[in-house]
């Protein structure tokens, strides 16, 4: 495949990926090393003892969210379809200011280090836990699976290294991460490669736009031109309208609850600080999402599609493509190492999220019934890491080679109906009972699992069977309101058992607006 | 004391959904253009930019404005009156 296209470095092993590569390491490293003499409490390993100011918090969320896939994948997304590509950048976005309004804040004064802790607040606590753990570690799983699998496959074409030995070394480094440094060292890897990432883009886009006389329609014009009208308008990715819908649905609520996101809440001083934290990603992450225009049509114009898909079927080398025609090789370089760099943020993001479930929800609250010793818990939740880390790479070498691309949306769509329909309304709803939200989170995400199971994406795309039970590739549509419906029902018929958990939210709501404080 | 907390959790609830539902109002608006109605989104208002486009863009500048009135109006409102009310009840029974 390489052979195809012989006039790029992309595939030998760049000494300059490699210096900057190392020089991140290296930066990284000495920020875990500083953070571990801060990471001797649970409050400092879950939640950075609440010591992050709102403007760090807003570059971290930034980086937490902006993976590779969307830099690589919606530059690639625009470089070989124009327009349709950017349904995902504006779609990546609009599910911020949901958060802002509906989460952030109410998150942030009624929990503690999960969303768990919010949801199971007042109610019974094993089920609770339980169902919120399984929505946690279901979305975290399959996210991690989708960035393992793309960080093999990417640093494989980019640094020439073997799939496993990449995947291994990904791991390896996250896991020092997070259980040396904790969640004071995951916040600033976070920070360092949101602006290294936002940086490289930045950069990207006006050496595009130079080209250009400084004019985005000029490159616009010059893409039509060169491919067609149709490269600006909306073309044959979205056939099926309640498909895109779907999609929708799940991007805009399924933020409000991906946990490794929800997590971020809990590191700063107050509700105040959440809400300005949301308030700057919202900006930076908009940003982002608005050079991904200029970086999709400019490798359009400037690399081509042909090209583009000749190093990489998916069309994931458009943006290092560009930059090595822009800036040459060590500007490829930069590049490739900005995207190893963000792999290995969100995946170290990742993994915390999911060890604060498996010690803060399932150890601590569901197997020791709430009484378990602040050291025992720092302890189990470092054994969690170690174990999601190991799991990680399994999951990453297992799923070689695979179609795991949907698997990002499939993440979305149980956060988005698992997670957000129990968090809201165990926030807002007085009548919400431990059953309701316990229908609402079970139901959200096997429905989900079950109708994904049985969409085109498994069953055509993957199986290769000729057609799918299920019409929808997402199933978003059908699972949110299905999980809001069985909450509401749920609670409903359990109202004269939950009679203590109907009294308690006055003090819910109170404690919403004030904090415990 | 407790009915003005009760009364600020409705008026915030009261601001969020309906921030909310404009956010839903614009993204799902622009999908449902690009679903049904592709021509229009494929004209030019200038050479190289399609309305499409445009909207894609104003979609994303929607998402700030949003975001913005909704910081303004809780740095403004909402926090002037949770500190009045702290104020007038400093015993916390939570």
């Amino acid at each position: 495949m390489i052979q195809t296209a012989p006039d790029t470095a992309i595939g030998q092993s760049n000494p300059v990926a490699i210096g900057f590569f190392f020089a991140f390491i290296g930066v990284t490293f000495a920020i875990t090393y500083w953070a571990a003499r801060r990471t001797r409490t649970t409050d400092q390993f879950y939640a950075a003892g609440r010591s992050i100011s709102a403007g760090q918090n807003g570059w971290a969320l930034a980086g937490d969210y902006m993976s590779a896939a969307s830099f690589l994948g919606i530059a690639g997304l625009v470089s070989t379809t124009g327009f349709d590509g950017l349904i995902y950048s504006t779609g990546w976005l609009v599910g911020w200011p949901v958060v802002l309004f509906l989460i952030a804040e109410p998150l942030r004064n009624l929990g503690r280090y999960t969303f768990a802790d919010v949801v199971a607040l007042h109610r019974r606590q094993r089920p609770v836990r339980i169902a919120a753990a399984i929505g946690t570690l279901a979305t975290v799983i399959f996210y991690l699976i989708a960035q393992m699998v793309g960080a093999g496959g990417l640093i494989k074409l980019m640094f020439g290294l073997s799939y496993e030995a990449a995947i291994v070394i990904v791991g390896s480094v996250m896991i020092l991460y997070v259980l040396v440094g904790g969640m004071i060292a995951t916040t600033w890897v976070q920070i360092v490669k949101a602006v290294l990432l936002l940086g490289g883009a930045f950069l990207l886009a006006l050496l595009v736009l130079a080209r250009f006389g400084m004019n985005p329609a000029a490159l616009f014009a010059a893409a039509a031109e060169r491919y067609g009208a149709g490269v600006l308008s909306p073309g044959q990715q979205v056939s099926n309208p309640l498909d895109a819908i779907s999609l929708g649905m799940a991007l805009m609520f399924g933020t409000a609850g991906l946990p490794h996101i929800l997590m971020r809440f809990f590191t700063v001083p107050d509700a105040k600080a959440a809400r300005t934290s949301v308030f700057y990603a919202t900006g930076l992450i908009g940003t982002f999402y608005l050079l991904t225009f200029v970086l999709g049509f400019g490798a359009m114009v400037l690399v081509g599609p042909e090209t583009i898909r000749a190093v990489d079927r998916g069309g994931n080398m458009a943006a290092p493509l560009l930059a090595e025609v822009l800036g040459g090789t060590p500007f490829l370089g930069f590049i490739a190492a900005v995207a190893f760099a963000t792999i290995l943020a969100v995946v170290a993001g990742l993994t915390l999220s999911g060890a604060a479930a498996l010690s803060h929800d399932l150890w601590v609250n569901v197997v020791r019934g709430g009484h378990a010793g602040a050291e025992e818990e720092l302890r189990i939740a470092r054994a969690a890491t170690v174990l999601l880390g190991i799991v990680a790479v399994a999951l990453g070498i297992t799923f070689k080679g695979q179609n795991v691309a949907f698997m990002v949306s499939l993440a979305f769509a149980i956060a988005a109906s698992g997670n957000f329909p129990a968090l809201c309304l165990a926030v807002f709803w007085r009548k919400a009972t431990t059953t309701g939200l316990l229908a609402s989170m079970v139901l959200g995400t096997v429905t989900t699992l079950v109708l994904i199971y049985l969409s085109p994406t498994i069953q055509i795309d993957i199986l290769g069977r000729p057609a799918a039970w299920f019409p929808l590739k997402n199933p978003a549509l059908i699972t949110i309101p299905l999980s809001f419906v069985a909450g509401v029902i749920g609670s409903l018929a359990t109202q004269k058992s939950a009679r203590s958990e109907l009294d308690s939210f006055p003090a819910r709501e109170r404690r919403m607006l004030r904090g415990e404080g | 004391m407790t009915d003005s907390l009760r009364a600020l959790a409705q008026r915030r609830w009261r601001v969020a959904i309906s921030l909310t539902v404009a956010m839903v109002a614009v993204y799902f608006g622009f999908i449902t253009l690009i679903a049904f109605n592709k021509p229009l989104l494929g004209r030019l208002l200038a050479p190289g930019l399609s309305l499409g486009i445009l909207l894609g863009a104003a979609v994303i500048v929607a998402s700030w404005l949003l975001t913005a009135i909704y910081v303004r109006w809780a740095n403004a409102v909402y926090d002037a009156d949770l500190q009045r009310l702290r104020s007038t009840e400093p015993e916390d029974t939570a």
